[in-house]
């Protein structure tokens, strides 16, 4: 199957604009990954966009054509909704679709507007992610899911809060210089630790921000970025998707995220790679723990180990495979929607030498973006190379 | 979400809570064994449609369990509150841990279903109290 060129990537700063319009920071977006890509707009397809939460914080359903109208393209546009996978999703679909040869140049993307709900509001929204009926009636917040989680892992295989600490300063550091990023703030672990609890054992600092963003990618055909001579130096090599029971107590293991190892299995068979060609991943942080978890469905660290990772410097920016370099959903923001496709623009950008951090990853040829949603009931992963 | 008489219930769902008031709850199980909690037509593992109701064990034990200092506006009043996954023999679910202060959870309690009701909404919620 033919790779698909990442043609131009575009993000808005992440971050507090609760009076920006979703339909404003995707045009954001979108200009940037036109002007990078240098492909015009009257060659875009299709439109692959994803929201979670815009009926509860806009008031807004049916969101692809609006998107397509605010990036000023004329094409069938479609939103895709998995919860905080939801662009993840939409790469995905998109990618699919011009392996296929059924489209050339597509605009994906993602945006979400949160922080105009407040600290409650975004927590009701959040928590639709779960079961409605078994587990939000119950008060599971999202926050309190992963907490469920934490708590789960530590009794399997130890671990401690400390531990946990040193995912948030690693991805903090990481952050400082991404310009993008909603925390440009360097923390300590005893920042972490003497932080407020938000549903124990994890607090304010083991838990992403609320954000509003947007993030936009052109991709393109091989063939395409061809024939108009584009600079598109970064493939999406494969591609892969997971799926679990909704519920957390529905799964046989609450310390694993069975979904993410299958979209993570499925995506390094269809590039033809292991998890040892990895050089560097963005994975779904949306809490610490989730890093952990993450880092372990994808064979970058054993089942049990990945606790120690950024404590025992494995995965800083200067250790064997850098995590997060972007910031992470942690300090870089969670606007849900976009997250995916930023992720790969992330990817893109330090594999291009074109990232604030590429400097750190210098001779990176793989690279992988890791979506969850829910308690990783949905979960894609993506593995991305340098092709010349 | 509310007490009102036209208030819509949520069929098998509701069914289930005011059972587990009386004592009757039940759970799911398939021919091969699997288990599902209602409103379920399908087993979720193995699509298999002859599904049983079988009577929910009497106690079950915590697998984990967080406290939320943070909550939904929905549980505003009810902060801090232990939530727990709890193994009631073949099936799991999740609950509140009441009657019981939350610093003392913990992993492998004991406890029995006891339907509990919000204080800020004053909607039932599955609580778990200490056997
Ligand atoms: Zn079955």
């Amino acid at each position: 199957m033919s790779d698909v060129r990442v043609a131009g990537t575009g993000l808005t700063p992440f971050g507090n604009s609760p009076e920006r319009t979703s339909r404003d920071l995707f045009a954001e977006a979108s200009i940037a990954a036109f002007e990078d890509s240098g492909v015009p707009r009257e060659d875009v397809e299709g439109v692959f966009y994803g929201n979670f939460m815009g009926e509860l914080s806009e008031h807004q359903g049916h969101q692809g054509p609006l998107m397509a109208e605010a990036a000023g393209v004329q094409a069938p546009a479609t939103r895709y909704e998995s919860a905080c996978a939801s662009s993840g999703t939409a790469v995905r679909e998109a990618v699919t679709r011009i392996r296929n040869g059924e489209n050339d140049v597509l605009l994906v993307g993602g945006a979400e507007r949160m922080t105009n709900l407040g600290t409650a509001g975004a927590t009701e929204a959040l928590a639709i992610a779960a079961d409605d009926l078994w587990e939000v009636r119950a008060g599971v917040t999202f926050p309190g899911a992963y907490a469920l989680m934490a708590r789960a892992y530590f009794d399997e295989f130890g671990g401690e809060h400390e531990d946990l600490a040193h995912i948030a300063v690693k991805n903090h550091a990481n952050a400082l210089s991404n310009e993008k990023a909603q925390y440009q703030s360097a923390i300590e672990v005893s920042d972490a630790l003497e932080a407020p609890p938000v549903s124990e054992p994890l607090g304010l600092y083991d838990a992403c921000p609320i954000s509003d963003g947007a993030s936009a990618l052109v991709l393109t055909s091989e063939s395409y970025a061809a024939e108009h001579d584009l600079e598109a130096p970064v493939a999406i090599t494969g591609t892969g998707q997971g799926g679990d029971r909704m519920a957390l107590h529905d799964r046989e293991y609450l310390a694993r995220s069975p979904a993410a190892r299958e979209a993570g299995a499925e995506a390094y068979a269809d590039a033809g790679v292991s998890a040892g060609d990895v050089d560097l991943a963005e994975v779904h942080d949306c809490f610490t723990i989730a890093e952990v978890l993450a880092l372990e469905a994808l064979d970058l660290e054993p089942i049990g180990e990945g606790i120690t990772a950024a404590r025992d410097g494995r995965t800083t920016a200067d250790g064997e495979t850098p995590i997060n370099l972007s910031g992470g959903l942690k300090a870089k923001g969670h606007p849900v929607g976009a997250t995916g496709a930023s992720q790969i623009a992330e990817v893109t950008d330090l594999l291009a030498g074109e990232h604030p951090n590429s400097d750190h990853v210098a001779d990176a040829t793989t690279g992988v973006a890791h979506n969850a949603g829910g308690t990783v009931a949905s979960a894609t992963v993506h593995v991305l190379e340098v092709m010349e | 979400m509310s007490d009102s008489e036209d208030t819509v219930t949520d069929a098998g769902f509701d069914d289930w809570l005011d059972a587990a008031e009386d004592g009757t709850a039940d759970y799911l199980e398939c021919p091969d064994g699997h288990t599902a909690l209602p409103p379920r037509r399908v087993c979720p593992d193995c699509g298999a449609t002859d599904l049983e109701e079988l009577a929910l064990p009497d106690t079950g034990e915590i697998r984990t369990f967080t406290v939320t200092h943070v909550p939904t506006p929905a549980f505003e009043e009810d902060a801090p509150y232990a939530t727990a996954v709890v193994d009631f023999g073949p099936v799991s679910l999740t609950g509140q841990v009441v009657g019981i202060d939350v610093d003392d959870v913990e992993t492998g309690l004991e406890v029995e279903l006891e339907i509990a009701t919000s204080e800020t909404t004053g909607e039932r919620v599955i609580g778990l109290r200490p056997a």
